[in-house]
């Protein structure tokens, strides 16, 4: 049995990971999937918290599933739109880089 | 009422949220049909549309005086949710008049629909009461906002906007998300008014806690662009159609505090001296780096940007007094600002049309080239300026009494110092405007008619919620108190 506290150590592994890109990275689709991995370590804690909680009430709790199925929902939703942001602005630019996005700056 | 039982008050409670999806789908219909000179009118239809809504609102969905769950716990039918509700359909039904006459966006349906989408989702921020919600709203109210943001494809600034936009907001709902999955993790429920129990009863670690209402704060700092979570706004301001950019500056701040004001109140009641210190932070840094920023912008849409995270700041005050009368300055300094902040941006988008620049110096003058907008730029200024008998000055009123009340009178002095700094600059426009020589004497064009009819409603709201205090200061109360009361 892995304890609960596993989970989530790793969960907070990948979530600062994933800050880290999006701190870190220069290229739009590299954040893009950075915030993916902050999500994804939300999924991880979410599910470990439901398993945990369903072991000390002795009945599953349908919410935090719930919960999970919106967070895949949502970041589908936002990668599409992120995506076709990205591919516009490369259509003019041919370039996915943050730093040379610098029409808007003072 | 018990989760499962369905009855026609739960309906009501949400008519004006049906009635939402309804006219963005009949807004879509219509962009399939209408061709040529008739789709000039998505920008009237729109407003006509959230106009009945409004109406249909007030006759039959008011809330009950205490408040109930409805919807299995998912939404809380209350005051709070009603007046808020009604600041967004207002500001969404104004920023359709205003793209009524942006030409780049105004033949699209598309685009009206993605407004009234993003309405939707922060009519149920203001009312969710269960993190899943909570949640879903924020994105719901996000993802259609980075694509009005970026919605003018030709425009490379737009798309820019569009992109920081983005990657800014994703970045933090995560970590907003986070924090909601700590809380369900340490308390095991995620509904919001379980929560303050669960958490008073000591079972979990302060440091926790802290931790908690550290990542729901930056969560929401972003959302209403708080320094130093506000990077994204000023570019965002400047790229983002200007009709979309007073939009953001004003309902979706409106919705990020009607959310963070009533998860500190209803689900960290016991951390109240922790969040309200963390808050008031936040506040100071916002008041000061925004007014800084501003003195130095030749931009007037980068300058309101700044100015708008200055305003989140005062805001911050009223929720950082954290007491019934702290939330109803806060809701009362969103409707004030509302109206002005519209009235600004209004201005600067026929401005910008007609000269095609949102330069200082495109405005210089504008007192003789057009003398009506001129007059409208002087109540607007004014009013965010703080001075009386604006709206602006009643809302600044009540924000530093509330913190005075609570004994924060720190607070307050940084609040007044700021104030006078950010007249300096709003002064300065006013300046330009009157005493600068413009470098093209031609009168502008008589403006449209959608846009004088919304220029002229954010205008005799700044006068009503300066001179008739009376009635906007009790849907105030009456929001503030069915948060604390509960």
């Amino acid at each position: 049995m892995i304890p609960l506290s596993w989970y989530l150590i790793a969960a907070a592994a990948l979530f600062c990971i994933g800050l880290f890109g999006v701190l870190s990275r220069k290229n739009a689709v590299s954040i893009l999937m950075s915030v993916e991995l902050m999500l994804n370590a939300v999924n991880i804690n979410l599910l470990a918290f439901w398993h945990y909680h369903t072991q000390l009430q002795g009945a599953g709790q349908i919410t935090p599933q719930v919960f999970v199925a919106m967070v895949f929902i949502v970041a589908a939703a936002e990668v599409a739109v992120g995506l076709a942001l990205i591919i516009s602005a490369y259509r003019r630019r041919e370039t996915p880089v943050v730093d040379e996005m610098t029409l808007l700056k003072g | 009422m018990a989760a499962g039982e369905f009855t026609t008050s739960m309906v009501l409670a949400v008519l004006p949220e049906i009635g939402l999806v309804a006219l963005a789908a009949v807004l879509l219909v219509v962009d399939l049909i209408w061709r040529g000179n008739t789709r000039r009118y998505f920008g009237w239809l729109t407003t006509a549309g959230l106009a009945v809504i409004m109406l249909l609102a007030v006759l039959f969905a008011r809330p009950a005086v205490e408040g109930a769950l409805v919807w299995g716990g998912m939404l809380r039918f209350d005051s709070a949710g009603f007046v808020f509700r009604m600041i967004f359909l207002a500001a969404a039904a104004l920023t359709a008049l205003y793209t009524a006459v942006t030409d780049s966006v105004r033949l699209h349906g598309e685009f009206y629909a993605l407004l009234l989408v993003s309405t939707l989702g922060m009519s149920l921020m203001a009312s969710a009461s269960d993190l899943i919600m909570l949640f879903l709203a924020i994105e719901t109210t996000s993802i259609p906002l980075y694509v009005l943001a970026g919605f003018i494809l030709r425009d490379q600034k737009s798309v820019e906007a569009g992109i920081k936009y983005l990657l800014f907001g994703a970045m933090a709902s995560a970590i907003l998300l986070y924090g909601f999955s700590l809380i369900y993790g340490l308390t095991g429920t995620t509904q919001l008014y379980n929560l303050g129990a669960a958490f008073q009863a000591g079972a979990v670690p302060a440091v926790l806690i802290a931790a908690v209402i550290g990542l729901v704060l930056v969560g929401f700092g972003f959302k209403v662009s708080a320094v130093p979570f506000h990077f994204w706004a000023p570019d965002v301001y400047q790229g983002a159609p200007t009709p979309v950019a007073g939009f953001l500056s004003t309902a979706s701040k409106a919705a990020g505090f009607a959310a963070l004001m009533r998860v500190m109140a209803v689900a960290f009641p016991e951390q109240s001296a922790l969040w309200s210190t963390m808050i008031a932070v936040l506040a100071t840094l916002s008041m000061l780096v925004g007014n800084y920023l501003a003195l130095a912008q030749k931009s007037l849409k980068r300058l309101l940007a700044y100015s708008s995270i200055a305003h989140a700041g005062y805001i911050l005050i009223g929720v950082a007094a954290g007491s019934e009368f702290g939330w109803l300055s806060s809701t009362y300094y969103l409707m004030a600002y509302l109206v002005t902040n519209l009235a600004a941006f209004g201005l600067v988008a026929w401005v910008e049309r007609n000269t095609g620049s949102d330069d200082l110096s495109a405005f210089a003058g504008l007192s003789r080239r057009a003398p009506a907008l001129g007059l409208v730029m002087i109540v607007a200024m004014l009013s965010l300026g703080g001075i009386p008998p604006f709206a602006g000055f009643f809302g600044k009123l009540l924000v530093f009494a509330s913190a005075i009340e609570k004994g924060m009178v720190w607070l307050v002095l940084v609040g007044i110092f700021n104030a006078i700094i950010g007249l300096y600059y709003y002064l300065m426009v006013l300046k330009t405007i009157y005493v600068n020589e413009p470098s093209d004497t031609a009168k502008l064009p008589k403006a449209a008619v959608a846009w004088r009819v919304a220029l002229t409603i954010c205008v005799v709201g700044i006068l009503v919620l300066g001179f008739w205090f009376g009635p906007f200061y009790s849907y105030a109360q009456s929001a503030a108190a069915s948060i604390w009361i509960y």
